[in-house]
């Protein structure tokens, strides 16, 4: 029997086109971690005749909301997103980038007040751009590399 | 801006040329107010909080001036020293607790954003006078009420910033604000302290006229106003470099022979050797004057964000 790398889920989400590399960090926006009740699969590096290479993220048993998943467009614009119903695709759309990023990135300057003990969660103001651009609410500070800005 | 009443006055970028005129127009009422030659109890009952989590003589006194002069009372810290901020209580808390004991929160952090977290966490209005390298709003407004009341308007005058332009906090803002007023603008630095390139693209992309020198005396003869500002000894590894670098950036009697008549030369203060005290005695020097009208500014403002007087 040949072993399939990944192997299709019956309900859940999966979210495709994700740039090599990125996945974990996916996961990371979207708060999946060891914690997540649901089977969760990451591929890697998968060949992607539109991206070259790519990455995937399936979630079982977990329909992920749109809006949820825009987060993620910081650092994967071109991502889609297909919610599977019994192994079909039941809805599907592409991320779209949203217009602010709470609680998703660290500022960079260490002199912000966010980056002291206090009770706020950052907050950036998110430009669209190739790539995209954020600026800090608190202090303006423009992030340059959002991936590696990722809390 | 529909109501001032419990606005927080953060960042200048929050303020549309109309609301700046609004402040000037407002604080030249205020000038005999602040100047004691009329009295007023506008603020009678009313208490503002002074939250320095870092000395700023300057900028405390002329708020508390503002608030005493309206009739109102002043309470709060001027160093964090002995102060629960010791203890190591949050900023939000602090805020929090402070709600209960003023009507007004002026707060001075050394942290960039810490206005805004305030103002986040209470329901009263709070007042940036400072937030580490960040903004200080209300020193560009008394910085543009100096050039408005001195020369009648801001909207064609050539206005040349010189010094620190890389690391001056005041000067990045009032660059922008006198650029939004239709003024034509001169940067005066040493290299390595040119404004940064940032600033300068959004300006030019704005339209705003706009020129760079490294040479002091290439903008004496045309300019209404130069702004002056401090060049720090710290960003200089050499403190012969510094001393070279400052000594050329200095004004003095000889450097204004070829100025116009009705020049005026500001500066946020304090000095140290940027203008020779020789300036001082000449019609030009407007530093002293820029330095009171903090206080009919903040009075405007006191008075606009507690919805009173009018």
């Amino acid at each position: 029997m040949r072993e399939l790398r990944v192997t299709p889920i019956k309900n859940g989400t999966v979210i495709d086109h994700i740039p090599a590399g990125m996945a974990l960090k996916v996961l990371k926006i979207l708060g999946i971690d060891e914690g997540v009740p649901s089977t969760v699969t990451v591929a890697m590096h998968v060949p992607s005749k539109a991206m070259g290479w790519k990455d995937i993220v399936k979630v079982e048993d977990r329909e992920l909301s749109p809006r949820e998943v825009d987060k993620i467009a910081l650092i994967a614009p071109r991502a889609s997103v297909n919610v599977i119903r019994n192994y079909n695709v039941a809805e599907k759309h592409v991320v779209r980038l949203p217009d602010r990023a709470v609680g998703i990135l660290k500022c960079g300057n260490p002199n912000c007040i966010t980056n002291l003990r206090e009770p706020v969660e950052t907050d950036f103001f998110v430009r669209a751009g190739e790539p995209p651009r954020a600026a800090c609410r608190y202090c303006d500070r423009v992030v340059e590399d959002i991936p590696a800005a990722i809390v | 801006m529909a109501s001032w009443k419990g606005r927080d006055i953060l960042s200048i970028r929050e303020f549309s040329r109309g609301d700046i005129e609004t402040v000037l127009k407002y604080a030249r009422k205020m000038a005999p107010i602040a100047r004691g030659e009329k009295s007023s109890q506008s603020l009678d009952g009313k208490i503002l909080a002074t939250l320095f989590f870092e000395p700023s003589t300057r900028t405390r006194l002329s708020f508390e001036s503002a608030m005493i002069r309206l009739g109102g009372q002043v309470l709060g810290f001027s160093s964090v020293e002995g102060t629960s901020v010791q203890k190591g209580e949050t900023l939000a808390d602090t805020v929090r607790m402070v709600e209960g004991y003023a009507d007004v929160i002026v707060l001075r952090h050394p942290h960039e954003g810490a206005a805004r977290l305030a103002a986040e966490f209470t329901e009263r209005p709070v007042i940036n006078a400072g937030d580490g390298a960040g903004q200080h709003p209300t020193q560009t407004l008394q910085d543009l009420y100096t050039i408005w009341d001195e020369k009648g308007k801001i909207e064609g005058q050539s206005i040349a910033l010189i010094g620190d332009l890389r690391y001056g906090r005041t000067v990045h803002s009032i660059a922008t604000a006198l650029a939004a007023f239709g003024a034509s603008l001169t940067f005066v630095s040493p290299p390595g302290l040119e404004m940064p390139w940032e600033i300068v693209e959004e300006l030019k992309a704005a339209g705003t006229p706009l020129s760079m020198t490294h040479r002091l005396e290439d903008v004496v003869p045309t300019a209404d106003v130069m702004y002056v500002t401090r060049i720090q000894k710290e960003r200089f590894p050499d403190p012969q470099e510094y001393e070279r670098v400052a000594g050329s950036y200095r004004v003095d009697l000889p450097l204004l022979r070829e100025a116009k008549k009705d020049l005026i030369i500001l500066h946020p203060l304090p000095r140290v050797t940027e203008i020779d005290p020789a300036v001082d005695r000449t019609p030009y020097a407007k530093y002293f004057r820029q330095a009171f009208n903090a206080v009919p500014v903040r009075m405007a403002l006191l008075e606009m964000v507690l919805g009173v007087g009018g």
